[in-house]
């Protein structure tokens, strides 16, 4: 079969990747720079007698979405900043109920109502459980439109395999640039994971009623729950670190870089090659699990860090943690909606390469 | 010989934790048996609220999920939109659909959405422990009235009427206010729910029951003299019968 390549914007791209996983239901509110997906949602889902809903608010449509998982149903909902402090109830309630969904975040800048241009810093957020109570999920980080496709196609897969919710992280630079996409290929709906904990269809089976809930008052039982939850969470953190790695072994300061701004570090790297230096990327694409042992090995090794956020320094204290202390982590950031340019990345990262090594 | 009046299959055998003369038990046997009637026991999905009758999950004999506190017709919307030819029964008390979740409720309503609400307005919030509610009446005290509510003074508001609030939008098919202060009036309001579950069956539009109950306990009263308030002080401001009814049925 030809290859199925096609110039889309990051938010349609996203879109498209959804409704070739599977995706059953989609639930959204209209928020800046994240229209784009919810309008292709309403085009592409209703012409195919799926489910497409504008809900009322951000929080109704992550509980739709929430009713939707329940019913085994592969769906999601996708928002930008303000609209993820919204769902994060019930984020906690789908951590809680083991519920596998797709949450996309098309990052803009705060906090409050902020700006509409993109940011990065939602990562706390995102990372840390945004919610109330115990939990993580798997976070994603595209750099590309391509990339953003592809971990939304598999989301869908991880959020199944996990019985979790899985968020997109991408912001408002990948939402709203066109780029060349391979797509995936389409799902066959009849094809896709059983899920017997899921409600409905009982005459099918005549099986043993089945809950979905997070409540239990018996403190030993809940804190087995959450025990048992932990232990998948160790599971992933095995199975599921992704990053990528450029000119890091000849490298004396590597760049920590997610998403819009790991292409400008890219940028950077370029200009150093040019002033006879070498500088490297690591690129980590899940956030949560954070890449921390491939972090710490390239510490050991004494490659100073300079991490280049679209925030004010939120990921930069897991590249701390993982680093131990063991070598010197710089940061640069600008936020606002401001974009690091890669001159300013380049002049930092000099003045780094300058210095004394901190170890 | 043919069995006259049994438990329902609907629902388990087993002792509810609701506080004597609770409505609750009451409704959720109804509920149960208008199930059983139908024959839907294993094409019903509950959904247990935030308040007290979050414990429905125990009681019914089939699926259920437990939402967050007012979302119970945001996620009632995804259940029913994935399983359409199933009962969903989105169960609610009076805080969780007129005060936290009064977005959720109005804009389920107004979408048409095809599943039953039940709405137990008791008045109070009782899982917490007594506190003011959307429909506290004028007058009634609550941990967080303690004087009374006070709509002017004290800036607590009216009482709200939901089926009435409802009744002007478009999507609601069939709203009724049955009461389960006796027994007769428990007998009306199992017919309004198989009504209203029939009518989400043939996928009609939004339908709720709204069932007046009491809570003696909150209302620190004894089990009869809160059926009695309930048939006085209640229904004076709620009025019982159907307040909207456009089914294909009714236009016959
Ligand atoms: C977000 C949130 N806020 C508050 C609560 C606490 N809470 C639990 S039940 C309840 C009130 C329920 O009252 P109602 O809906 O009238 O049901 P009832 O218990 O009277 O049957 C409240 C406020 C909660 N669980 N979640």
């Amino acid at each position: 079969m030809a290859e199925d390549k096609r110039l889309m914007k990051g938010n349609e791209a996203i879109g498209e990747a959804a409704v070739r996983a599977g995706c059953r239901a989609y639930f959204g509110y209209p928020i800046t720079p994240q229209n784009e997906l919810t309008a292709y949602m309403a085009k592409n889902m209703l012409d195919k007698k799926r489910t497409f809903i504008q809900a009322e608010s951000e929080v109704s449509a992550i509980n739709m979405v929430y009713g939707a998982a329940a019913t085994g149903a592969r769906t999601m909902t996708s928002s930008s900043s303000p609209g993820l402090s919204l769902k994060q109830e019930g984020i906690s309630y789908a951590c809680g109920a083991d519920l596998p969904l797709v949450i996309v975040n098309v990052q803009r800048s705060g906090p409050g109502l902020g700006g509409i241009s993109p940011g990065q810093s939602d990562y706390f957020q995102s990372t840390r459980g945004g919610g109330h109570g115990d939990y993580y999920h798997l976070v994603l980080a595209p750099k590309s439109v391509q990339e953003a496709a592809d971990l939304t196609y598999e989301a869908f897969d991880l959020a199944d395999r996990w019985r979790m919710p899985v968020m997109i992280l991408a912001d408002g630079l990948i939402g709203q640039m066109m780029e060349g996409v391979v797509l995936p290929p389409a799902r066959d709906l009849a094809a896709l994971p059983r899920k017997p904990w899921a409600v409905g269809r009982q005459a099918d089976s005549h099986r043993p009623i089945n809950h979905v809930t997070s409540i239990n008052l018996v403190p030993d039982e809940l804190e087995a729950a959450n025990r048992k939850r932990f232990a998948r969470y160790d599971e992933i953190k095995q199975a599921e670190v992704r990053f990528e790695e450029v000119n890091t072994e000849k490298a004396e300061l590597v760049f920590v870089a997610y998403g819009t701004s790991s292409r400008v570090c890219l940028g950077a790297l370029e200009m150093a090659k040019k002033a006879g230096v070498e500088l490297g990327l690591f690129r980590p694409i899940s956030l949560w699990p954070f890449p921390e042992k491939r972090v710490a090995e390239l510490a050991a090794k004494g490659k100073k860090f300079l991490a280049v956020e679209m925030s004010m320094g939120q990921m930069v204290e897991d590249v701390r943690l993982a680093a131990n202390g063991k070598t010197e982590v710089g940061f640069y950031g600008r936020c606002g909606g401001n974009i690091p340019s890669e001159e300013e990345v380049f002049a930092e990262a000099m003045r780094l390469v300058g210095t004394k090594s901190g170890k | 010989m043919e069995l006259a009046y049994g438990h329902p299959k609907s629902l388990k055998p087993i002792q509810t934790k609701y506080c004597p003369g609770c409505g609750h038990g009451v409704i959720h046997r109804l509920v149960a048996e208008v199930v059983d009637e139908m024959g839907l026991q294993e094409r019903s999905i509950i959904l247990n609220p935030v308040g007290c009758a979050i414990w429905a999950d125990l009681y019914f004999d089939f699926d259920s999920v437990q939402p967050a506190h007012g979302r119970t017709p945001a996620a009632a919307t995804g259940i029913k939109r994935m399983l359409p030819d199933h009962l969903v029964i989105c169960y609610q008390g009076d805080g969780d659909l007129a005060a936290i979740g009064t977005a959720e409720a109005v804009h389920a309503a107004n979408r048409g959405e095809k599943f039953t609400t039940i709405f137990v307005n008791n008045a109070i919030y009782g899982m917490t422990g007594g506190q003011m509610a959307p429909t506290t009446l004028v007058g009634q005290k609550a941990t967080t009235a303690p004087y009374g509510r006070d709509p002017i003074e004290a800036g607590m508001g009216y009482p709200i009427r939901v089926c009435e609030l409802l009744a002007t939008l478009g999507g609601t098919k069939y709203l009724a206010r049955g009461s389960v202060d006796t027994a007769v009036n428990v007998r009306k309001t199992k017919q309004y729910i198989k009504k209203a579950f029939e009518a989400q069956m043939r996928g009609e539009g939004f339908s709720m029951v709204e069932v007046l109950s009491p809570c003696p306990t909150n209302w620190q009263m004894s089990p009869p003299e809160a059926a009695e308030w309930v048939g006085q002080s209640m229904a004076a401001f709620y009025p019982l019968g159907e307040i909207k009814n456009t089914l294909e049925e009714a236009k016959r």
